[in-house]
């Protein structure tokens, strides 16, 4: 019998500090094992449990798309003991990976739909992945309109840069960048989160809002979702709480009856609407 | 019987009953009316290693534990402690993933559950689904009769035993003395508590002032959960080094602040008022919602150990309309 327990072996192909504070790292991961890297499938919005044996292990969302084959990527906050060892892994380091964990982005009820992408400071990471995921040349034609409002504090906390200018020069995808305080060079908008998504004001018609931020963000973004008329069931959001097992077993991130670790992280208001505020 | 294990309760201090593997017939005991440590210990250990790890040149060596290779027979668990086990087994053994630790012990044991002749004040199973003499979940059933046991064979892994050297044909007249025991302990434990129905009582309750008052006499030592034969969280952390250690899980508890506590500060459940409200709520509304039972077997371990006397059965009682008279100046 299998055990879920059990952390595959993955070694470290790339390493990039994010930001400027230096305290986001994307460790882009390939499998040890030519097995695993075939029977790994997952969607975006599933997470998995990284280890570095002798410290621990933690859950993270997976940064990259399915299309990007081969390799895994997760971009770390510096946080904790898990967090920090990561930080120090050189590439040819081993790590444990546990996973895919969790549901997902609703990928199938967004065919024929508008989505909305509304991120906000380092939970941008599985909000790529998905972004990434339905550019793809075999998936772009499956949705209509992509918006993508993404926020952060300052411009040297903005997440895959790269990416964020090789997406604004695309015609089907209208992103908008905004940071709450600009510098010298910052030539995008400033503002939060909440106070551009108003302006922007996409049409909730036939569009699926998806919104993954810091509480704060979220609490001021809602309401605002709520006078575009996005109805509770077409908004969703990934949640975080602490986590040990990822499979339902350890007991202690649940909110109500449900798990974020198997029934979530991915809810969407409608759901989470009816739960103890336990999060 | 050589071939199998036997795990039974000793007393290793006055008052201090656990179940262990015993290798003499003289250090079971069975005095006390339940052991202190439940059962579930022996399935689900305070402590357990998952693995060990090994570095090899530049990479880790997993090494998975070898597997419980002998039979093992739980002797003398009460029927509470023995429906807690499957309690624990729903959450455990699921069909996407299966707790291999928990399920390989419970595969290779029989259980030998004992009736409760003597049920004590704390007691409430007949209240929570149970009985002083349930059967289910049961290999083998044990009745004390004084001189001796009656013993009903229950399921195919119990059958493996009538031909047991030790067991004789039982007499008519036993089963009479059975019915008997079985109606004494029926009415000395009684059906007072309202379990029943409180899922949907707690429904309504989710922030009633309720949960302000009912955890205020709470210190938060846990011991409750800890003793609770259906709790069952547990902790992961690695233990060792860079280069070999193993990782080993432990019991947890959701009356811990560190529990939910979360790298940023941020903690969900911040006081005791919504530990209290989680550990209640999973019991008696989470738990059944998920799998129609309560996660509760009214052993009365955590209202007996408990150090500044909290009863749960006055919780229960608090959700329910049908209060005895007095109640509401009980003792919390």
């Amino acid at each position: 019998m299998k055990n879920p327990y059990l952390p595959i072996s993955m070694v470290v192909k790339k390493t990039n500090v994010e930001t400027t504070d230096r305290m986001l790292r994307t460790l882009e991961l390939s499998f040890s094992n030519e097995e695993d890297a075939k029977s790994f499938r997952f969607i975006p919005g599933q997470f998995c449990e990284l280890s570095v044996l002798g410290k621990g292990e933690a859950p993270f969302g997976i940064a990259s798309s399915p299309t990007e084959n081969g390799s895994l990527k997760f971009t770390i906050n510096k946080a904790g003991v898990v967090t920090t060892a990561l930080h120090h892994l050189e590439e040819g380091s081993e790590v444990g990976i546990r996973g895919p964990l969790g549901n997902a982005y609703p990928i199938d009820l967004f065919k024929g739909k508008n989505v909305l992408v509304i991120g906000g400071g380092f939970a941008f990471t599985t909000l790529r992945s998905l972004i990434v995921y339905l550019l793809h040349p075999e998936n772009r034609s499956k949705v209509n309109e992509i918006t993508v409002i993404y926020g952060a504090r300052m411009p040297g906390l903005l997440l895959y840069k790269e990416e964020l200018n090789q997406w604004e020069k695309r015609s089907d995808l209208k992103l908008v960048v905004t940071v709450d305080w600009g510098d010298k060079d910052w030539k995008g908008k400033v503002g939060l989160v909440p106070n551009v998504l108003e302006e922007v004001a996409p049409t909730s018609e036939n569009t699926y809002a998806v919104i993954c931020g810091p509480p704060i963000m979220i609490k001021f973004t809602f309401p605002k979702l709520m006078t575009l008329r996005f109805p509770n069931e077409r908004i969703y959001t990934s949640l975080e709480k602490r986590m040990k097992c990822g499979i339902g077993k350890c007991g202690r991130c649940n909110i109500g009856p449900l798990y974020v670790c198997k029934d979530g992280p991915v809810f969407s208001y409608a759901r989470l609407e009816k739960l103890p505020k336990d999060y | 019987m050589d071939e199998y294990d036997l795990f039974a309760p000793v007393q290793l201090a006055e008052g201090v009953s656990v179940f262990r593997k015993i290798d003499h017939p003289d250090e079971v005991d069975l005095s006390s009316a339940n052991t202190q440590k439940p059962a579930k210990e022996l399935f689900f250990p305070q402590s357990e290693v998952m693995f060990r790890y090994e570095k090899v040149g530049k990479r880790n060596q997993i090494v998975s534990l070898d597997e419980e290779n002998r039979e093992r027979i739980l002797f003398g668990a009460r029927p509470c402690d023995i429906e807690a086990i499957s309690i624990i087994e729903k959450v455990f053994v699921s069909e996407e993933y299966t707790d291999v630790y928990f399920l390989d012990k419970r595969k290779k044991t029989t259980l030998m559950g004992l009736g409760c002749n003597h049920p004590i004040s704390t007691c409430f199973c007949s209240s929570a689904g149970g009985d002083p003499f349930l059967r289910a979940g049961s290999d083998l059933f044990f009745i004390d009769l004084g001189e001796a046991y009656f013993v009903e064979l229950l399921t195919e892994k119990g059958m493996a035993f009538h031909q047991n050297k030790f067991f004789k044909e039982a007499d008519p007249r036993d089963l009479t003395l059975v019915k008997e025991l079985e109606g004494k302990a029926f009415e000395k434990v009684g059906y007072t508590i309202p379990v029943d129905g409180i899922e949907k009582r707690l429904d309504l309750m989710g922030e009633s002032l309720f949960w302000d008052r009912v955890h205020e006499i709470c210190m938060g030592c846990r011991i409750c959960t800890y003793l609770c034969p259906t709790c069952h969280c547990f902790d992961i952390v690695d233990e060792g080094g860079h280069q070999r250690g193993q990782r080993v899980r432990n019991w947890d508890s959701c009356l811990s602040p560190l529990y939910s506590l979360e790298t940023s500060g941020h903690n969900p459940r911040p006081s005791c008022r919504e530990r209290t409200r989680q550990r209640l709520m999973h019991k008696f509304n989470y738990f059944p919602k998920n799998f129609n039972q309560v996660a509760c077997v009214g052993c009365g371990r955590c209202i007996l150990y408990c150090p500044v006397h909290f009863d749960i059965r006055q919780a229960i009682l608090w959700t329910s309309s049908k209060r005895p008279k007095g109640s509401e100046r009980g003792v919390l």
